[in-house]
């Protein structure tokens, strides 16, 4: 067994406890929306088109865009319940995704009972009324039993889409089976995202076979396999369940990261130093730019790395460049003054964005700087990160340069350097920190008008956290300790194609690394 | 007469601008078995239906043993009544001895009076005990309704209601089960009013026989009787149809 599939295996009671426990709470609680409403839906035609309607259209909202949106809705709720009623509770991880796959598991479920229902053979249901069954007996005694087998039918789907898009709950910090496939995307470690598609497929594949007994007996009248089936879901779903008891407990401290490789490890190197100070640490990865902010700022996570440009353009709507030390010393007492965040200090590098080329693209062309690269980008196709090109960066650069490239395209930040190595694109959206600009001698473009803005890494503490000695004593000692050339050379180690490590290898790596005069 | 177990009094009923009942008046008395008959449209189900309330009628006033049946709860109601039609309408989830089962477990009688009670009622309709135990499915069409016919009678009402309860078996099966059941109509004493459209069937099985034609009693009485006194040009049609048939079939087949 290689060290990747080994690492995968003993992540798995925690992923796959998580991913069962969404799925089921996610699943049954579908079942006590949609029945009841299938039953009124049954009873009214009027209700049923509306009805019908809403759950389909709520199904063709993609999952991952379901379950992004209850995110702010639900920080929403949560400060108004703040501020009425003086507690809020966590916009963050189980709650968005339960939501969201609830909406997303009534569909079937609906639609199947109310075909199951009406589809009741009118002869038995006027028997139903001719012996004397009042309309409750009759749903009980007669529809629902023979509703049953459709109703399952119904149940299955439900149960098969909920374990698959419940791998869509790692973006917004639910752990789950897809925190080894968003993971191991970004890390390009292929065993991690096979590991998490096969280990969902085998969840639903057996959810699905469990769940066909249940739909059998109810079709052949024969409650063994009813009973088989359901003793079947109770104990695979418990023994998923039960380790979580062991990881359940309350981490002391969240510390949160973006999906990017050099996030993962400053976040696994954050983690350590807490943990060594006697802390328990659980890490929420995976998320969204704007999402960790707010998260931050709302204390459901309570440290993370972010970047001075990034903030200054984003969370602050800055669309000047004073420069470096006016950009750090104004979100410092900015953040401090609107969200009561800390930031803690500087890393020591920069994560800026720097547009790279080929070498030999950039010689042929004469290409040095942005100005050169506004001159022939009429004849160049850019490739950008997934949100590059809707940032406040992108506008202030476009706006400064006036670029009309012939195409634009985004890529997951791995098959950016790809693009650009095999010819889909010429010059990139690249980070300066990133240690395949050097591996690949990409060539970055000078900005001689100064349009980007300067992306110090900086930790950010949470308002709640604002005192805690402990988490300050524990991270203090990053700031100003960690030179580009040790961050590129650990995101490198991450990144690579060949001998690649672990986040967490790499953060002990650079850790050590610090550690020596 | 004896007194009526069924008062209709002015009984009207419209779907959309068509009227099924065009008040309708009629009175059933105790131990009676009336055929209603009329071809489609005539109304004889729905007035049938307003008995038992599986219609609301309109207008007018439904008695069934002196009480006015708007009154009641519409489930006790049919647990006093038994109803048998045409689709027989088993509960395939169901077996056969609970299906007959059904009315007296709503009214909640104890378990050994009603097994006791399934045995006697696959006796009176001539099934084999055996089969209590299957499903439904595993019946014939006759078996089915003989069990239609048992779950009817399972809470010992007084009254019968029957929509074309033997219209969809073959013949031979139709004409056994007709006998059987007006032999049982008999013994036990009970009150049967059935919708049908084959004149031969309510000449053969009812005592009295009621025409209707779109929402009105046409014509009223015995079937010897209506044959001899009727004047309306459809009733006297109606009744000869099957005493023309009965001598062609005689001279055909020289009996």
């Amino acid at each position: 067994m290689t060290a990747n599939l080994r690492a995968a295996f003993d992540l798995l009671p925690e992923y796959l406890g998580w991913h069962v426990l969404l799925s089921v709470s996610a699943l049954g609680l579908g079942l006590l929306i949609s029945l009841p409403l299938a039953i009124a839906a049954a009873r009214s035609p009027r209700l049923r088109w509306p009805v019908l309607a809403l759950a389909s259209l709520i199904q063709t909202i993609p999952s991952l865009a379901l379950l992004a949106l209850f995110f702010p809705l639900l920080l929403a709720l949560s400060m108004l319940s703040t501020a009425t009623i003086g507690r809020g509770f966590s916009a963050l991880g189980f709650l968005p995704s339960l939501l969201a796959l609830t909406l997303y598991s009534i569909l079937p479920i609906l639609r199947n009972a109310v075909a199951g229902i009406t589809g009741v053979d009118p002869a038995i249901a006027e028997a139903a009324d001719g012996v004397g069954m009042t309309a409750r007996q009759k749903l009980f005694q007669v529809e629902l039993p023979l509703a049953a087998p459709i109703v399952m039918a119904g149940i299955r789907t439900a149960a098969v889409w909920t374990i698959g898009a419940a791998t869509l709950s790692t973006p917004v910090g639910q752990t789950s089976l897809g925190n080894y496939i968003f993971a191991g995307l970004q890390t390009e470690n292929w065993v991690s995202v096979l590991f998490g598609c096969a280990a969902s497929a085998v969840l639903a594949l057996a959810a699905d076979q469990l769940l066909g007994l249940v739909e059998t007996g109810a079709r052949t009248r024969c409650r063994g396999l009813v009973i088989a089936g359901l003793a079947g879901l109770v104990i695979g779903a418990t023994a998923a369940i039960a380790p979580l008891a062991g990881f359940g407990k309350p981490a002391a401290y969240v510390v949160g990261a973006k999906n990017f490789s050099e996030q993962y490890i400053l976040a696994e190197l954050m983690a350590a130093r807490l943990e060594r100070a006697g802390a328990r640490v659980t890490r929420k990865e995976d998320l969204g730019s704007a999402v960790a902010y707010r998260a931050l700022a709302a204390g459901e996570i309570d440290a993370y790395v972010d970047y001075s440009g990034t903030l200054w353009t984003n969370v602050l709507g800055r669309a000047d460049n004073p420069g470096r030390q006016a950009v750090l010393a104004g979100l410092t007492t900015e953040l401090k003054r609107r969200d009561g965040v800390v930031v803690l200090g500087s890393l020591g590098f920069e994560n800026a964005y720097a547009f790279a080329m080929r070498p030999d693209r950039a010689r042929a062309l004469n290409i040095g700087s942005l100005a050169d690269l506004a001159r022939e980008a009429p004849k160049l196709t850019l490739g950008t990160d997934i949100e590059f090109l809707s940032r406040p960066e992108w506008r202030a650069v476009d706006g400064a340069y006036g670029f009309s490239f012939k195409a634009k395209r985004s890529f997951q930040p791995t098959f950016m350097y790809r693009a650009l190595s095999g010819g889909d694109a010429d010059v990139i959206s690249a980070f300066s920190s990133d240690g395949r600009i050097a591996a690949d001698r990409l060539v970055v473009l000078s900005d001689p008008k100064a349009a980007i803005p300067p992306y110090d890494a900086v930790i950010l503490i949470s308002p709640k956290r604002a005192g805690d000695r402990r988490l300050i004593e524990a991270l203090r000692p990053l700031v100003g300790a960690i030179p580009v050339e040790a961050m590129r050379a650990a995101n490198y180690s991450v990144d690579r194609d060949a001998g690649k490590v672990t986040p967490a290898q790499a953060a002990r790596a650079l850790g050590a690394a610090l550690a020596r005069p | 007469m004896a007194p009526p177990i069924i008062r209709l009094e002015g009984i009207a009923k419209r779907y959309g601008g068509h009227a099924a009942l065009d008040g309708v008046d009629l009175a059933v008395g105790t131990g009676e078995f009336v055929a209603l008959v009329g071809g489609s449209g005539s109304g004889k189900t729905t007035l049938l239906k307003t008995i038992n309330r599986l219609i609301q009628p309109d207008a007018g006033r439904v008695s069934v043993e002196g009480e006015d049946v708007a009154r009641a709860a519409p489930h006790d109601l049919r647990r006093r009544i038994g109803y048998v039609f045409q689709e027989v309408g088993l509960f395939p989830h169901l077996t056969v001895g609970e299906n007959i089962a059904i009315t007296p477990r709503l009214l909640g009688w104890d378990k050994a009076r009603i097994a006791e009670r399934i045995g006697t009622l696959l006796d009176l309709v001539d099934l084999p005990r055996e089969v209590a135990t299957r499903a439904p499915v595993a019946l014939s069409g006759g078996q089915r309704q003989r069990v239609g016919v048992a779950r009817a009678l399972a809470a010992e009402p007084k009254l019968m209601l029957m929509d074309e309860p033997f219209g969809a078996l073959d013949p031979l099966t139709r004409d056994a089960l007709g006998v059987d059941y007006r032999a049982l109509h008999q013994r036990l004493g009970l009150t049967t009013v059935m919708v049908t459209h084959d004149m031969a069937e309510a000449v053969l099985l009812a005592d009295r026989i009621v025409v209707l034609k779109a929402g009105r009693i046409l014509a009223d009485g015995g079937p010897a009787d209506l044959l001899a006194h009727t004047t309306d040009p459809d009733v006297r049609a109606l009744l000869e149809a099957p005493k023309r048939q009965a001598e062609r079939l005689r001279e055909r087949l020289g009996a």
